[in-house]
Parts: structure tokens; sequence; C-alpha cells
């Protein structure tokens, strides 16, 4: 299975990864690569298989609803690039 | 054209655990921001979620309420978009395994007729951050106690066909999820949020529009006044010969209007795939019928066995069964008087009408049930009228003690004598001699329109506490 250089750039796009414009290409071809070795895996036959969603053989435990962290904002906040009134700053989001 | 709306909704309600639903937390609303943030809801590196067991019961209570499918075996998937208040860059949900399947409930119509609404789905998902956009220099401002806040996003069927079902719809889900105990339902702390997907066809019509989708609705007031006006926008693009753009919009409830969303932020591709960091969830048939035994009596339930054993008006046992601590305070008057009918009444006028003026909650009322019940039975046994107990009432939201101390204190006590009241009505009849000659020449229905001047009169004499029966039948007695 191909894919087209503009599904590479919307993937990419989504992802937030930047891909210089002379590297489109190569990524492309590559990731043609990497889809044709799907295509191997796709004809097996798995009609009566169920999806795995884990290849782990076990099932989810639970935590009780209990209160156990502690308020660490000024550890955290130590790390972080701009802080103000308790809240992170990031660039300005346009609503 | 005649057009008819098709509407589904989807509600993102907040569940009521103390912690959140991936990390220990605390979900306490209104803390200082970020004082609620650890690093799992930070994403810090190497972090992993842990499933609230509580968040899971809820969930399948809920289920068990809309009497639906609970998936045996759910999955968590991720949700992929960048937005600076989701900090891992997806979001946990679900997607193709839900824990909650199809199920419908019940929702009353203002003209006291029912419906049943289908449920798509219902699933776990986690809350993000808060965006805050005042001037920070040109930055936004980011506050992660809400990330990680357990929700369950509850999916309608297009089954609702104007604003007003799309309120008693969302009217009767807080009701039904306040009951089962399972949120707050606090809608103007954000509690319960709703999305409002809406197309129109012609009448008759059987084949859907084309939809939009408005987020960012949280009122029950706003969700009315957003569907309307997105009915007049669609309506008047498809009258024009337009079509409409499957788009979302957000409703601007200043400028009361929706407006489209820039396209770059519903960039609907989520890449859902399977959460590696949580197993699947497994709930078996023990646990499910362990939540199945516990669950409390549901609004439904609670309003068809109010119109059999108390025989009340369905309007009656609507308002009275809305909210768990309304129906049962209702209740707790009807054990201490006896009398529903008249329990019913004063509970939805006297009492509801203070507590609104007063805007306050049921809960918080001055008067407790049983009190009320002691002022219902005065009323009962004839010691005061019902004028009367308005005033003991008044007197008791006031605080001035039980309804058998205002009557005593304030000598309210219904004047059942008959010689005094006997000294009354004569007194009465030999003032109005004019009247007394009107109505002896008068016949049937005007009699009975002056025998009530008779009666005024001796309740004007006695300051209201004249037994009004006792009154009617000495001035039968006594007009001849």
């Amino acid at each position: 299975m191909a894919i087209e250089q503009n599904e590479i750039e919307k993937i990419a796009e989504l992802a937030r990864i930047r891909i210089a414009p002379d590297q489109i290409g190569q990524v492309t071809g590559r990731i043609t690569e990497i889809l044709g070795m799907v295509d191997q895996l796709q004809a097996v036959d798995t009609r009566d298989i169920e999806p795995l969603a884990n290849p782990l053989d076990a099932v989810q435990r639970l935590r009780p609803d209990e209160v156990t962290e502690e308020n660490h904002r000024e550890a955290f906040q130590a790390i972080a690039p701009a802080v103000e009134n308790g809240l992170y700053l990031v660039p300005r989001v346009v609503e | 054209m005649q057009w008819e709306t098709v509407i589904g909704l989807e509600v993102h309600l907040q569940l009521a655990t103390r912690s959140k639903i991936f990390s220990g937390s605390a979900t306490t609303f209104g803390a200082e921001p970020n004082t609620q943030a650890s690093a799992v809801d930070l994403a810090m590196p190497g972090m992993l979620p842990v499933l609230n067991a509580e968040a899971v019961r809820y969930a399948v209570m809920f289920g068990l309420g809309i009497g639906a499918q609970i998936g045996r075996r759910s999955v968590f998937d991720r949700k992929n978009y960048f937005y600076p208040d989701l900090p891992k860059g997806y979001q946990i949900s679900q997607f193709e395994s839900p824990i909650v399947g199809r199920g419908s409930f019940e929702i009353q119509l203002e003209d006291g007729s029912t419906r049943s609404i289908g449920i798509t789905r219902a699933h776990l998902e986690e809350d993000a951050g808060k965006s805050l956009h005042e001037d920070f220099h040109g930055q936004t401002g980011i506050d992660l106690n809400r990330a990680g806040t357990p929700l369950l996003e509850i999916v309608s069927e297009p089954d609702l066909r104007n604003a007003a079902e799309a309120v008693a719809y969302l009217k009767a889900m807080h009701s039904l999820v306040t009951y089962l105990g399972i949120s707050d339902g606090n809608m103007a702390e954000g509690s319960m949020r709703c999305d409002i997907n809406i197309s129109l066809r012609p009448m008759g019509s059987d084949t859907l529009g084309t939809r939009t989708e408005i987020k960012n609705v949280n009122s029950f007031r706003f969700v009315e006044k957003a569907i309307r006006h997105e009915f007049e926008r669609q309506a008047d693009i498809l009258e024009d010969g337009g079509r409409i753009i499957q788009e979302t919009r957000l409703y601007d409830a200043d400028l009361d209007e929706t407006r489209p969303m820039r396209s770059k932020e519903v960039a609907n591709d989520y890449r859902y795939f399977p959460e590696p960091d949580l197993l699947p969830v497994v709930i078996d048939e023990d646990y499910i019928e362990s939540i199945r035994a516990g669950l409390p009596e549901l609004p439904t339930g609670k309003r068809h066995r109010f119109v059999e054993q108390y025989d009340l008006s369905r309007y009656d046992a609507n308002v009275l069964a809305d909210s768990r601590t309304l129906a049962d305070y209702f209740e707790a008057v009807v054990a201490s008087c006896g009398d529903a009918k008249i329990a019913a009444n004063w509970v939805q006028v006297e009492l509801l009408g203070q507590l609104n003026k007063a805007a306050l909650d049921i809960a918080d009322s001055p008067v407790s049930a049983p009190a009320l019940g002691g002022l219902i039975q005065r009323i009962l046994d004839n010691s005061i009228s019902g004028k009367i107990a308005k005033q003991v009432f008044e007197a008791m939201w006031q605080g001035e003690g039980s309804a058998d101390e205002i009557i005593e204190a304030r000598g309210l006590k219904q004047l059942s004598d008959s010689g005094e009241l006997e000294t009354m009505v004569d007194k009465v009849i030999a003032a109005n001699a004019g009247q007394v000659e009107q109505y002896l020449a008068a016949d049937g229905d005007r009699r009975k329109k002056l025998v009530g001047f008779f009666v005024g009169q001796v309740m004007k004499l006695s300051k209201g506490q004249a037994n009004p029966q006792m009154v009617n039948e000495l001035l039968a007695k006594k007009l001849v």
C-alpha cells in the first residue's frame, strides 16, 4: 500500500512534527516501505481471532477512591518556563 | 416549508469521586490553581495511570439506571490532539468498547406526556484542564486542577425534536444522576456540560439532514436558546436554497448566536488507538448484581409510585419526584400528617414558594418536614383554617417555633365554640338588615352568593378564626 505525500503532510501536522520540504519525499518512501510490511501481516487470516487490546494476559486492577497526592505545586512550577498566579503560562491560544 | 429539528445530545458528566480517575489527586472544585495537579495529571515522564474503582462503579450504576448493557470487557483508548490544557497530548477515553452500551430513559414533556429517549452509549474518560485567556502579557494561563477529573460522556440517539424536548432530556438526566448520587449535577460549576448535534429536515421526511455540533453549552436556558438560534440559522440557509456545512460551532451566550470554530481546532482526526498503559476492565455478573441490589428508587419509578400510592396528579408527582431530597421531604411530611394531597399542596405552593424566594435548597429549609407535618395536622383537626395556617407557616419560617407554639402564642386557634359563634352570627345579621331582606327575597343561586357576604362578615369579626363550616351551618339555620 502506497501513501501519498499529502497524507504524510497531514499526519505530520496532526502530530506536530515538522518535516523539511526536501525530506518529505524520503519520509514518504520509508513509510511506504513500513506499510508494505504491514500488508504482509494483513495477509494472515484473523477472522476467528479476538482483537487484542493489550498483549498482557491480565485485567485492570482498580485503585480505591482515596486522595493520596499532596500539593507539590511549588516544586512543579520551579521547573516551568513561565508561571503567574499559580498558573502555567503558555503561548496564547487563540479561541 | 415546515422543518423538523433532529437533535442528539452529548452530556459530559463529572463523576462525584473524591480523587481523579487515574491519579490520587483531589477533585474539589474551586481550589487554588494547580494545587490539585500531581505528576500524573501534569504528564511528567514515566507516570502511569491507575484506574479509580469508584469511577467504574458510578458508570455501571448509570448503565443499570438506564437499563443498558454493561460492557463486560471495556477498553480505554487514546484520543490524540494537542492543546495546552491537555499535557499528555492525548485524552484517555473509550472508543470501540465503552463501559455502557445501548439503553433508554423516560423524559417528561410540559403537557404531562412522556417519551422514551435512546442512549447510544456512555463511556469513561478524563477531563482536561482549563485555559484562561485573560491577559497574561499576551499569554494563556493553564490550570490543571480539573485535568483527570472523571467524566462519563453520555451520547443520546437523535431522538429529540425541539428545544423543549432537549431541555426536558437534560432535566431528566440531571434528576437521574443526582438520584444515583454519581454526580453533584452542578451546572454552574461545569459538572454537567452539553454538546448539541442538530440538523433539519422537511417535515415528514425520514432521512437526516447535514448536522452541526454546538459545543460549550452549560445551562438549561442556553441549551434552549442555542437550539432556537441554530434552527433559525439553518432554516434560513435551506430556504434560500443553500446547504448546511458540517462543522462545529460555539454558542456565545453574550451575543446569543452560534459561530463556527476555526477549522484547525476541529481537525476531527483523533487517531484513536488502545491505551497501552491500561489493561481491559473486566466486569463480572456478581459485581453488576451487587450494584443493582444497591440502586436507589429512580425518578421514573418514584413518580409512578407517587401517583399510585398517594393518588397524586401526574403533574404533582413530577414536581415532587424531581429531586431525591424533595421527594424524601414530601414523604416525611406525609408520614407526619397522614394526608398526601394536602402535604403535596403545601410542599409545592408554600414551601417551594418560600424556598425559591429565598434562593434556598430544600436541604437548607428552615422548616423541617415533621414541623410542616405538625402544621398540617392542625388544619386537619380544624384547630386552624388554611388561611391562618399560612400565617403560622410564615412565623415558622422566621424561626418562631413549632406550629403549636405559634398558634398558642398568637391565640390563633380556630373558633369552634358554637355559643360564641352564634353570638357573632346574630350580630352580623342584626347589623345588615338590608342584606337579610335581599337574601330572603332571592332564589337559589343568588342566595348562595349572598351567604358568602355574611360568612365574610363573621370571619372579619372573628379576625379570621371562626370555623367556616360551623358559620355556614349557623347562617343556614338563622337566615329563614
